[in-house]
């Protein structure tokens, strides 16, 4: 099956800067794929090039089996992280005018009916970000292309706007989310990690994590520790008192912090865990 | 001596930005304000360090001196370097020369950027010197409002380093996020939503508080309280058994706090 959107080797430049380099990424129809990467990793960047917005430096960008073009333009939705709504006109308004731009109806407001004729200013996150996924939708793209969908909503509203992203997916819909949230990355059926316009890791969660592991234990001056291990190159994230060190060996953790006898609890690592390791080492490599 | 709120109540106009708000923070240990944008955590922050007064309740916080406060998303002045910044904020609060400087230059890892200018700085190193900006009075409280929203794993650890730091000289440590999952770096928490705290504890008290049985399933589930995770249902059960065809699961926060946030207990 042809990809609805794809890139290979895809490169941007900004005078000296890379911003992107080398990625290849693919949506297939009914996929959801994270692009996961910190503020800055390129992912803005990338969109703006799918999206036709930004001509690439290198490499090659495919929309619908060709370059992006106005006509693809009309087969994407695009939901901004602001919304991309206006604020000073009512829901109603919003979805007429977006409908009008594309000439279509207006979408079926559903539960949203309660608010038709608010403010979209007044209302909150998790229900605007609902309006913005009407506008997003009502021309029924083939391709959704989602900026931190549920950032700073509400655990309610986030598996509502969930649901509602597995829904157009499993309608057919190819979704690419850029996040940097690893509680949205869990929702994507693949991930591709950015990081300083790098691709460092790509597949589904499992495969990411890839059985690896984190120690966990109590050392007796967990600041002092984490300094150490940090200056000897291990990734160290604290947990309460304790700290947790992905894919490292015991007999290493207590030959840097000088103590043999400390317990080590070995745990299956985080991907958040799994991320640093893998930005880290390609960052030193 | 410790540090807090206790029944605090705050309203802007007509919308309750905190109602009824207990906070307990105990020197040398960090505690984890988690919510969504518009939940109070900001405010929870403003009252904590005194620039916002509270319609009703108590607050207890150290003299002005030591306290020290990272707002949301400031901190330094960009045309300054590094240094400078650091220099400024001791200076106009008559510090000791004593090496605190130099002392959080290296915890931050910042020396080597000690002469870039803040502006310059990537997100990571410019909330890394907010954060020592904060800490270079050695305050007894410190509170730090969302250090960690948009920095990649790496960066965020190194926040994290800082914070457990601070805890280590002895301040009572709050730090707001809107990450669930950081709920673990904390020694306590507390979760917040629409200005009223819906859990608090230990993380793992409060998975083990949570009421009722967790399941997954990859079927729609015909009945009971679900939501999507990735291509899997997951089912809550209040009372009784999980539905026949769903894989009993041990809830983890994101669950608990789901379902917290579903219970009419306001």
């Amino acid at each position: 099956m042809t990809a609805t959107a794809a890139t290979r080797e895809v490169e941007r430049r900004f005078g000296a800067i890379a911003a992107v380099s080398g990625v290849t990424l693919e949506v297939a129809p009914g996929e959801i794929v994270g692009l996961l990467g910190a503020n800055g990793a390129g992912k803005t960047t990338l969109i703006r090039m799918l999206l036709g917005l930004l001509v690439p430096t290198g490499g090659s960008v495919e929309l619908f089996g060709r370059p992006p073009s106005r006509e693809s333009r009309r087969r994407l939705g695009y939901l901004p992280q602001s919304g991309g709504l206006y604020d000073d006109l009512s829901v109603m308004e919003n979805l007429a005018f977006v409908s009008g731009v594309y000439g279509v109806p207006a979408p079926d407001l559903g539960h949203l009916e309660a608010v038709r004729s608010r403010m979209v200013a007044d209302l909150p996150l998790g229900i605007r970000r609902q309006v913005g996924f009407l506008a997003a939708l009502c021309h029924h793209p083939e391709l959704l292309v989602l900026d931190e969908p549920t950032s700073g909503v509400g655990p309610l509203a986030r598996a509502q706007l969930w649901d509602t992203i597995h829904a157009a997916a499993d309608s057919g819909v190819a979704v690419l989310v850029t996040t940097h949230h690893m509680d949205e990355a869990e929702q994507c059926d693949r991930l591709v990690m950015l990081s300083d316009g790098v691709e460092v890791a790509s597949g589904s969660v499992e495969a990411v994590v890839a059985g690896m592991t984190s120690l966990e234990f109590g050392p007796s001056d967990p600041a002092a520790a984490m300094t150490a291990l940090e200056d000897s190159g291990f990734c160290v994230f604290p947990v309460g008192h304790g700290l947790r060190v992905p894919d490292a060996s015991a007999a290493d953790i207590r030959l840097v912090l000088g103590e043999p006898e400390m317990a080590v609890a070995t745990r299956p690592a985080t991907l958040e865990e799994s991320f640093a390791v893998l930005s880290s080492s390609k960052r030193a490599g | 001596m410790s540090y807090g709120l206790a029944g605090v109540d705050v309203a802007y106009g007509r919308v309750v930005a905190l109602s009824r708000f207990d906070l307990d923070l105990a020197p040398g240990s960090v505690h984890a304000l988690i919510g969504p944008d518009g939940a109070g955590k900001t405010t929870a922050c403003k009252v904590l360090v005194g620039t916002r007064r509270p319609e009703r309740g108590e607050v207890r916080r150290p003299s002005a001196h030591l306290v020290g406060y990272q707002p949301e998303s400031a901190g330094s002045w960009p045309d300054l370097t590094v240094a400078e910044n650091l220099d400024f904020v001791s200076r106009s609060f008559g510090h000791r020369r004593d090496g605190r400087i130099d002392e959080l230059l290296e915890l931050t890892r910042l020396r080597t950027a000690r002469d870039r200018l803040a502006g310059d700085l990537s997100g990571g190193m410019r909330q890394k010197l907010a954060v020592a900006m904060a800490m270079l009075a050695r305050p007894a409280l410190l509170v730090l409002d969302e250090p960690t929203t948009g920095l990649d794993p790496v960066s965020r650890s190194g926040l994290w380093r800082l914070v457990l730091r601070a805890a280590s000289e002895g301040a009572a440590v709050l730090v707001t996020t809107s990450y669930i999952y950081e709920a673990e770096r904390a020694d306590t928490v507390t979760f917040l939503d629409d200005g009223h705290a819906i859990a608090t504890g230990t993380a793992a008290s409060i998975r083990a508080g949570f009421q009722g049985v967790m399941s997954v399933t990859a079927e729609c589930p015909e009945a009971g309280t679900f939501w999507r995770r990735g291509r899997n249902w997951r089912v809550w059960t209040r009372a009784g058994t999980a539905p026949a065809n769903g894989t009993t699961v041990a809830p983890d926060l994101e669950d608990v706090v789901t379902a917290a946030s579903m219970e009419p207990v306001r």
